[in-house]
């Protein structure tokens, strides 16, 4: 972190540049994620524009900003999620290992056995604590023991000691921060690469949150994680790298998201460049 | 208080008189009154169909017996009158109906919710079919006659007539099956689509077992107003009555159904064929019973799974 170049030591005395804080995309060199000028629309309205970035592998990236500023469209674009919004669809170039995830021929469903999702509400199948984790394994035809893959999951979810004697009970009985663990477990029974969360503890208290981002810490070391939150504490407490969006408001008044900048969590939050970054970490907005 | 405050001090507050509690005259008998009237628009359809309940089961159950289920119609010999052509018909119909009704609408209602673009086309569709729902069964008749009977070249048969009911109820199923289908929260379908499932994999096993209970209701439904239907089975030409040696079960004989047979007794100029109407509508009834609580039956065993 002490490298980094002074390309915004006082974001005062730096003009917001013109292509908004991609200085981050050179220090990426093993990148899971690379969007290039990708636009994201809703029909005829384009919800984000613009985005370049790299997105590092084994790294947890945290993808901050005010509310309605595409943070969760964009991640949604990254397992062609975005795709089952009825008109919906992306321009640009989003290369997942470098193969282009919206070439023609690629198959969506293959691309979220890859890169699964957590979701905002824990949204656990209703079924058993044992069937919720077996689900992704049964359907995409892992041969291996149901049983090991299960356990396994629900230990690498910091689950296990909780229900090893109720696996057979329903998912429901579980509480709010357990049925997100779950929901940790069931995307990672199918063995990702990547696991998107979009906004996972919103719906969670303050210790379920922090059990999930002890976990988070922990999954790092397997998977590559893109995490959407609202809370800019969480995003400091356990991002790697940080992308600030925004509001672009044209004169016409169309807001449409916009990568404000992108950078090591440290320095998003030390010394951002942009000042409407500093603004939002600063809670001067947002 | 002898501290001037600069703020007014609040307005007091009367003191509580249990008196400003009662309810004035004029609201209180009002609301009696309309409670009068929601309780005797319940009674009404209540009663009447507890009266004619009784009647039926007061005239009939002294009617039914082995014999009355085991004997054809006959007005040569009035007396050993029975029903064996009608509930034998009416149950080869049902299972006609419910075997092909069930899976094609449910299917159709699949299809549009799941996999068909939201688009106007599918509003357009989903309009016509509530539509559909409301035509007059007769009319379905006329399509059964020209369809099956002629065209398909089925004759006046049992599978004429279970296809014509098959089309009678089908917008039935569809569009409540529909509803039931579009209650499942969409967080079911992105948790299934977000573990790599593959659109039918999350419809058939995620969506269809959230949404079988409502999907069962409107199969009841469909099945029960099929089983009462005597207008679209005249029209494609039921036999009143059934010769003794025809084979029941055969799909391609011509066929009776309970509705029907009750309509012959009815309308028979025999005393004793009259009265055995109250006993074929016990059996109508008992059948129309059985079927609802096996759909019930099945459908609290899909909701526990």
């Amino acid at each position: 972190m002490s490298a980094t170049p002074a390309i915004a030591s006082r974001p005062d005395r730096v003009a917001a540049p013109a292509t908004t804080g991609h200085d981050a995309a050179e220090d990426v060199p093993d990148a899971v994620f690379e969007l290039d000028d990708v636009d994201v629309f809703y029909g005829d309205f384009l919800a984000v524009k613009g985005v370049s970035m790299r997105i590092p592998r084994n790294e947890i990236t945290a993808l901050i900003g005010p509310s309605g500023c595409g943070k969760s469209t964009l991640l949604r674009t990254l397992n062609r999620m975005h795709d089952l919004t009825h008109g919906a669809r992306v321009e640009g170039e989003i290369r997942y290992h470098g193969h282009n995830l919206y070439e023609k021929g690629v198959d969506p469903v293959e691309v979220r056995r890859r890169i699964g999702m957590v979701f905002q509400k824990p949204n656990p199948f209703p079924k058993s604590i044992y069937e919720n984790v077996a689900f992704g394994p049964k359907i995409t035809g892992i041969k291996q023991d149901l049983d090991d893959i299960v356990e396994e999951s629900l230990r690498g979810a910091a689950l296990w000691d909780e229900v090893k004697d109720k696996l057979h009970e329903s998912a429901y009985a579980l509480s709010g921060g357990q049925q997100q663990r779950l929901c940790i477990a069931r995307a990672i029974a199918v063995q990702p690469d990547v696991i998107l969360m979009d906004e996972p503890c919103s719906a969670l208290d303050p210790i379920a949150t922090l059990r999930i981002e002890d976990l988070m810490r922990d999954l790092r070391h397997t998977y590559s994680i893109v995490i959407v939150t609202h809370n800019m504490q969480q995003a400091s407490r356990v991002s790697d790298r940080t992308a600030f969006l925004s509001l672009d408001v044209d004169d016409a008044g169309t807001r449409t998201g916009v990568v404000v900048e992108y950078a090591t969590t440290n320095k998003i939050f030390t010394e951002a460049s942009d000042e409407r970054t500093e603004g939002y970490i600063t809670g001067r907005f947002g | 208080m002898s501290v001037t405050s600069p703020v007014a001090p609040p307005a007091t507050v009367p003191p509580l008189d249990p008196s400003s509690f009662v309810r004035p005259r004029r609201r209180a008998l009002r609301e009696q009154a309309v409670r009068l009237l929601l309780l005797s628009a319940t009674l009404v359809g209540v009663v009447v169909l507890a009266v004619l309940l009784v009647d039926v089961l007061l005239d009939g159950l002294g009617g039914l017996d082995r014999q009355f289920m085991t004997s054809y119609f006959s007005t040569l010999d009035p007396g050993s009158s029975g029903v064996l052509a009608g509930w034998t018909g009416t149950l080869s119909l049902m299972v006609i109906v419910a075997s092909l009704a069930f899976p094609l609408g449910v299917g159709a209602a699949l299809y549009l919710e799941e996999f068909a673009a939201p688009g106007r086309l599918n509003r357009i569709i989903e309009t016509n079919l509530s539509n559909l729902a409301g035509v007059p069964s007769v009319v379905y008749g006329l399509l059964g006659v020209g369809v099956f009977v002629y065209v398909l070249d089925l004759g006046r048969s049992l599978l004429a007539g279970g296809l014509t009911l098959v089309l009678l109820i089908l917008p039935v199923i569809i569009v409540t099956s529909r509803q039931a289908i579009r209650a499942v929260p969409g967080q079911l379908r992105e948790g299934g689509l977000g573990l790599g499932a593959t659109p039918w994999q999350t419809a058939w096993k995620l969506v269809l077992p959230q949404a079988m209970p409502g999907i069962m209701t409107g199969s009841i439904l469909g099945l029960s107003r099929a089983i009462g239907e005597a207008a679209p089975l005249l029209v494609i030409g039921a036999a009143q009555a059934r010769r003794a040696t025809s084979n029941p079960l055969d799909p391609f004989e011509g066929f009776v159904a309970l509705p029907l047979e009750i309509f012959s007794f009815v309308g028979a100029p025999q005393k004793e064929l009259q009265a055995l109407a109250a006993s074929a509508i016990i059996v109508l009834l008992g059948l129309l019973l059985t079927m609802n609580t096996i759909a019930v039956y099945l459908r609290n065993r899909s909701t526990q799974s």
